[in-house]
């Protein structure tokens, strides 16, 4: 039996990929956390000082929060693997990641496993979000200096 | 001793003296759950880290063969094991307390058998009386060293496989009455089927069990029928879905089998089914075994299936090269 023969029997027997339903879940999971987090964000300025454009600190922080509770009590977990990326893309989603390294890592200590270990997966989300904020703010700086669009 | 294109017949009476099998929490639920020595209540096992709840299940399950068998783990001449963690710690600490001559062997899931062939081939040469050759792995451990941390919320693919919290040894003697005896083994080649999905290590591991199975066939002159089962260790539901579709042979229905696709029932939280060293190694030493020794079953091959990737190859862009290594085991009449 060739290669061609034996990759024609494997992608017969794949499953095929609900493309559809996990798009639907993700919207749906992805939507309720944001929903949540507006809820939140509504919250600090009603009750506390923050403006629309402050109250957005408060309220990762909070969410993270609820990240964290969530991963350690184990249900975030469950939670992803219905929602697939409707609870990976949101902050939430990089709070689990954060959280659920250190966790694993407390075994190697606070220094060398915690802390060596804790953004493990989050850093490629803080480079690539830093990097792709500079390249945004680069173009808006030169769009509004040309006179296209203003701030 | 004879060699054929790497199926080795064994000229003495080799017997699968006696087994121990020890398996976690989650694995109490399995159809094969029964036949298991010990169920730990606890995924780490009263241990502080997982890798060392790794390392007990080992103790365990090795005096668990000799305590069957009324002996004591430290007469036994040899013994042989490998696991899934690096530097195959878990056996190596394992080895430590036990305190006995030790080999450990690497490759993969299919490290269960490697251990077995080679518990065989000490024997055949009558270097040692008495062997104890088997495997393990450890779910938690394996998640963090080859996929993500624990908690890290991940969607899992209905081709991802569950690995077992589990150990298996076996206690190799010669010369035993009414147990089962191991006739012939059939050494692994590594197979690369270009595969590059690391959720998806059925289809990868497929046409090496295709291979020496073949091999093992062709080389010992029988055919399919002449076994009441062939039972590959973890290709889940769908890699022995390829694997019987490879063969074309309408006997691979009910012959050919897989410890992975049924250890966890239909169970559709476990997707593709239960995979990890330690899958092989607890179905063949518990009920396979049983049902040799009941005499259920004359005549078996057990072909424990192996994923030689490492989360670095698998980065690198490398495909997933497998292996497989297989046992003959045949049980004589009583009497």
């Amino acid at each position: 039996m060739d290669q061609q023969q034996f990759q024609k029997i494997i992608d017969d027997k794949n499953p095929k990929v609900p493309y559809f339903m996990n798009i639907l879940k993700a919207f749906i999971v992805g939507g309720i956390i944001c929903t949540i987090g507006q809820l939140i964000t509504f919250f600090y300025m009603r009750f506390f000082p923050f403006t629309e454009g402050t109250a957005s600190n408060p309220t990762v922080a909070t969410l993270v929060f609820i990240a964290m509770l969530l991963t350690g009590t184990g249900l975030y977990k469950k939670i992803a693997q219905f929602g697939g990326a409707g609870s990976a893309v949101p902050v939430t989603g990089f709070g689990n990641a954060v959280i659920s390294a250190a966790i694993e890592h407390k075994s190697e200590g606070y220094v060398l496993g915690v802390g060596g270990n804790m953004f493990k997966l989050a850093g490629s989300v803080i480079l690539f979000g830093v990097l792709s904020a500079f390249v945004v703010a680069l173009i808006k700086t030169i769009l509004v200096n040309l006179g296209v669009v203003s701030w | 001793m004879v060699n054929t294109f790497g199926t080795l017949q064994f000229t003495s009476k080799i017997c699968i003296a006696n087994t121990g099998t020890v398996v976690g929490p989650v694995e109490k639920d399995s159809p094969f759950a029964d036949s298991f020595d010990e169920v730990l209540s606890l995924e780490t096992e009263k241990e502080e880290t997982n890798e060392q709840a790794n390392t007990r299940m080992i103790e365990k399950a090795c005096h668990w063969a000799a305590k069957k068998n009324h002996t004591q783990v430290d007469k036994v001449d040899v013994l042989i094991g490998g696991d899934l963690i690096n530097q195959l710690s878990p056996t190596n600490f394992a080895a430590r307390s036990l305190a006995i001559p030790f080999l450990g062997v690497f490759s993969a899931c299919a490290s269960s058998m490697e251990s077995v062939i080679l518990g065989c081939l000490l024997l055949e040469s009558g270097n040692a009386k008495t062997v104890l050759a088997g495997a393990s792995s450890h779910h938690q451990a394996v998640e963090r060293q080859f996929r993500y941390p624990l908690q890290y919320g991940t969607q899992k693919p209905k081709t991802s496989q569950w690995t077992v919290t589990g150990a298996g040894f076996s206690l190799l003697e010669k010369d035993l009455k009414n147990t089962p005896v191991v006739t012939h083994a059939t050494i692994g080649k590594v197979v690369d089927s270009f595969q590059t999905n690391p959720l998806h290590m059925g289809a990868a591991m497929a046409s090496a069990a295709r291979d020496t199975i073949e091999r093992h066939l062709t080389n010992t002159n029988s055919k399919m029928t002449d076994f009441d089962v062939i039972m590959t260790g973890d290709l889940g539901n769908i890699g022995i879905s390829i694997l019987k579709e490879m063969f074309q042979d309408e006997n691979t229905g009910v012959i050919l089998q897989d410890a992975g696709a049924q250890f966890y029932g239909d169970d559709k939280f476990f997707n593709a089914g239960a995979s990890g060293a330690g899958c092989s190694a607890v179905v063949f030493f518990s009920q396979i075994y049983e049902q040799l020794k009941k005499g259920a079953f004359k005549r078996v091959l057990l072909v424990a299936t192996g994923a030689l990737l490492s989360p670095l190859t698998f980065q690198q862009g490398e495909t997933i090269p497998c292996i497989a290594h297989a046992i003959e085991c045949r049980m004589e009449k009583r009497g």
